[in-house]
């Protein structure tokens, strides 16, 4: 940060900004609503002050630059940051109006419902089929299994590469196939909410586009929220875009929510002058 | 190399002939010598001498091992016929005989050891790896574990002599059961955590954003993909306790007889093949000293049969 004296007095202004405009969009449809005031791992601050609202059948991407504590956010919803030792937060996080971290809340309960999808392609050392069957299993599901994993892997436009090869281990696809099995396992239990932590940077740019273009799809079953630092994807498929910096005022990196709103406003017409440079490609 | 590059450096690519100058040799300045190989140059000298000392230790490391397979085979293969299988073994200037009941003593006592020792070694190696990886208890064990792995074998013996033998008055199959398994115990505790460990975190992460329990994470997840690890350290348990003749001596002993006369029984005392060798390869007798020979040949064969299915199992297992 170039101006550091200022960056405090600045950045309060810029929250109310942030929180005024995120009140604003977070009228109806908002599926998860995350409030996070402080958020500590141990005694490092990482994130302050940042509230998005993710809307339903809408993409919501995070972007900003690297340790800004994007992915520390979306891991937030779904409460993967539970397994960090030393995380906690002020603040919450609400999924159709309830608090996932309220005491009663099951951890792995809220994972059903809203899924996730890895920077790095990790399916399991397990077959394609029984890959895509994995969270069927887990919930004992009692249908029929085939019909889901076919429909899976055809809505993550995985089926026709896959359909001769089902019982091959899924570590034999390529990296984009691989990420789609991801994603087919991810929505073959139909979560609400799919988040995505980068998905596409570690693929090259032709799987990155078949990926893109599969989010757009899906987008009208599930709420998809992203994070991603390549800002032309954020462009290309947002609705809604949340751009998160590092405020390394008080000595620390804490990332903090400068603004949120659609990405049409974000990406033409950003109101705060960092969204203004960020975009610009003024700093990274 | 682009065309810049070669622009800049004649030596790469040299310049269109000039029609004026006498032809230059972009190569000039540059002595061959330097690039050809020569043993007067230190660093080649030593490269060479360390080389071939690498190839001749390996060399040297294998000569016990081959002599030792190849006396068993001559010496053991002579004698080894179906007999050996399926007879008792000779009384003194007897001829003949055979080793049938301390192959199946060994089979038995080892498949005792292997069911105490594997679940409890693969649960506590969850413990270890998987559920309280940094409590000072699993510390305690750990270090436990490591030092157990070289534990004098005699001790196994007269632990198991002191807790069984003693209390339920006599020698047994169980007892040796118990001192073998107490052998296998540490090397498939701590295989099996460095296997657990060695999942990649993405795939257990994978599993936890699923909404995997962490039970079903480790038995759907951790423990399928560590399998092959997890095998190999089985292996090498079960081919240990197969040739352990001292914790036998005091807890199985030796038995002239099969194990199920009179019965099926396994609170008798028990003949093996390590101490059948241990017994027979002191006698004066040559028959006994030859059906020695051919126990350890079996005994050898045995533990090779057992690697080579876990291998396969575990082959299998990857490419699945």
């Amino acid at each position: 940060m170039r101006n550091t004296t200022n960056a405090e007095k600045l950045s309060k202004a810029r929250i109310d900004t942030a929180q005024r405009s995120a009140k604003e969009t977070a009228s109806n449809g908002v599926v998860i609503d995350c409030n996070i005031d402080e958020l500590y791992y141990s005694t490092f601050k990482a994130v302050r002050d940042t509230s998005i609202p993710v809307k339903k059948n809408r993409i919501t991407a995070f972007i900003g630059p690297s340790g800004c504590g994007k992915s520390t956010v979306l891991r937030c919803l779904n409460r993967m940051n539970d397994l960090v030792r030393g995380f906690r937060f002020k603040g919450h996080v609400h999924f159709r109006g309830k608090d996932i971290y309220h005491p009663s809340v099951d951890a792995t309960a809220v994972r059903r419902f809203i899924g996730m999808v890895f920077q790095q392609p990790n399916p399991f050392a397990m077959s394609i089929y029984n890959n895509v069957a994995f969270g069927l299993r887990l919930n004992s599901y009692k249908g029929p299994v085939a019909e889901k994993v076919e429909d899976a892997l055809k809505r993550s436009a995985l089926w026709d590469e896959v359909k001769d090869k089902l019982q091959k281990s899924g570590l034999s696809l390529s990296g984009g196939q691989q990420q789609r099995l991801c994603i087919a396992r991810a929505i073959a239990t139909e979560p609400e909410v799919l988040l995505m932590d980068e998905p596409c940077s570690a693929l090259d740019p032709i799987a990155t586009r078949r990926i893109e273009e599969l989010m757009v799809e899906l987008k009208t079953r599930y709420t998809i929220a992203i994070v991603t630092h390549n800002l032309q994807q954020a462009q290309r498929v947002a609705d809604n875009t949340g751009f998160l910096y590092v405020d390394t005022s008080d000595g620390g990196r804490c990332g903090y929510l400068v603004e949120f709103g659609e990405s049409g406003q974000i990406f033409n017409d950003p109101r705060e002058q960092y969204t203004k440079d960020y975009i610009r490609g003024e700093f990274s | 190399m682009n065309t810049q590059d070669a622009a800049i450096n004649p030596r790469i690519t040299p310049g269109p002939p000039d029609p004026v100058g006498p032809e230059v040799n972009p190569f000039a300045d540059v002595d061959f010598c330097e690039l050809e190989r020569s043993l007067r140059r230190p660093r080649t000298l030593v490269d060479l001498l360390l080389s071939n000392l690498v190839s001749a230790m390996t060399m040297l490391a294998l000569i016990p091992l081959f002599s030792v397979v190849l006396m068993l085979l001559w010496r053991g293969g002579q004698r080894l016929s179906l007999d050996v299988f399926t007879q008792l073994p000779p009384a003194p200037m007897e001829q003949g005989g055979g080793f049938g009941n301390a192959i199946l003593g060994t089979l038995i006592m080892v498949a005792l050891a292997a069911l105490i020792s594997i679940p409890l070694g693969i649960l506590s190696a969850v413990y270890l790896a998987q559920s309280r990886p940094e409590s000072p208890f699993a510390g305690a064990v750990r270090f436990g574990a490591k030092i157990l792995t070289g534990f004098p074998s005699i001790l196994a013996g007269v632990f198991a002599y002191g807790v069984l033998v003693l209390t339920f008055g006599g020698y047994s199959a169980i007892a040796g059961g118990v001192a073998l398994s107490i052998l296998m115990l540490p090397t498939i505790i701590l295989t099996a955590e460095d296997a657990i460990r060695m999942v990649p975190a993405k795939m257990r992460d994978a599993a936890i954003g699923m909404g995997a329990t962490p039970t079903q994470t480790t038995w759907m997840v951790l423990l399928p993909t560590a399998m092959p690890g997890i095998l190999t350290g089985i292996m090498l348990a079960i081919a240990r306790a197969a040739g352990e003749t001292a914790p036998l001596l005091f807890t199985a002993l030796f038995s002239n007889y099969w194990l199920f006369r009179g019965g099926f029984d396994l609170k008798q005392p028990t003949a093996s093949l390590a101490v059948l060798i241990y017994n027979f390869a002191g006698m004066p007798f040559d028959n006994q000293v030859d059906l020695a020979w051919v126990a350890a040949l079996v005994l050898v064969l045995l533990v090779l049969v057992t690697n080579l299915i876990g291998q396969a199992f575990s082959r299998r297992q990857i490419h699945e």
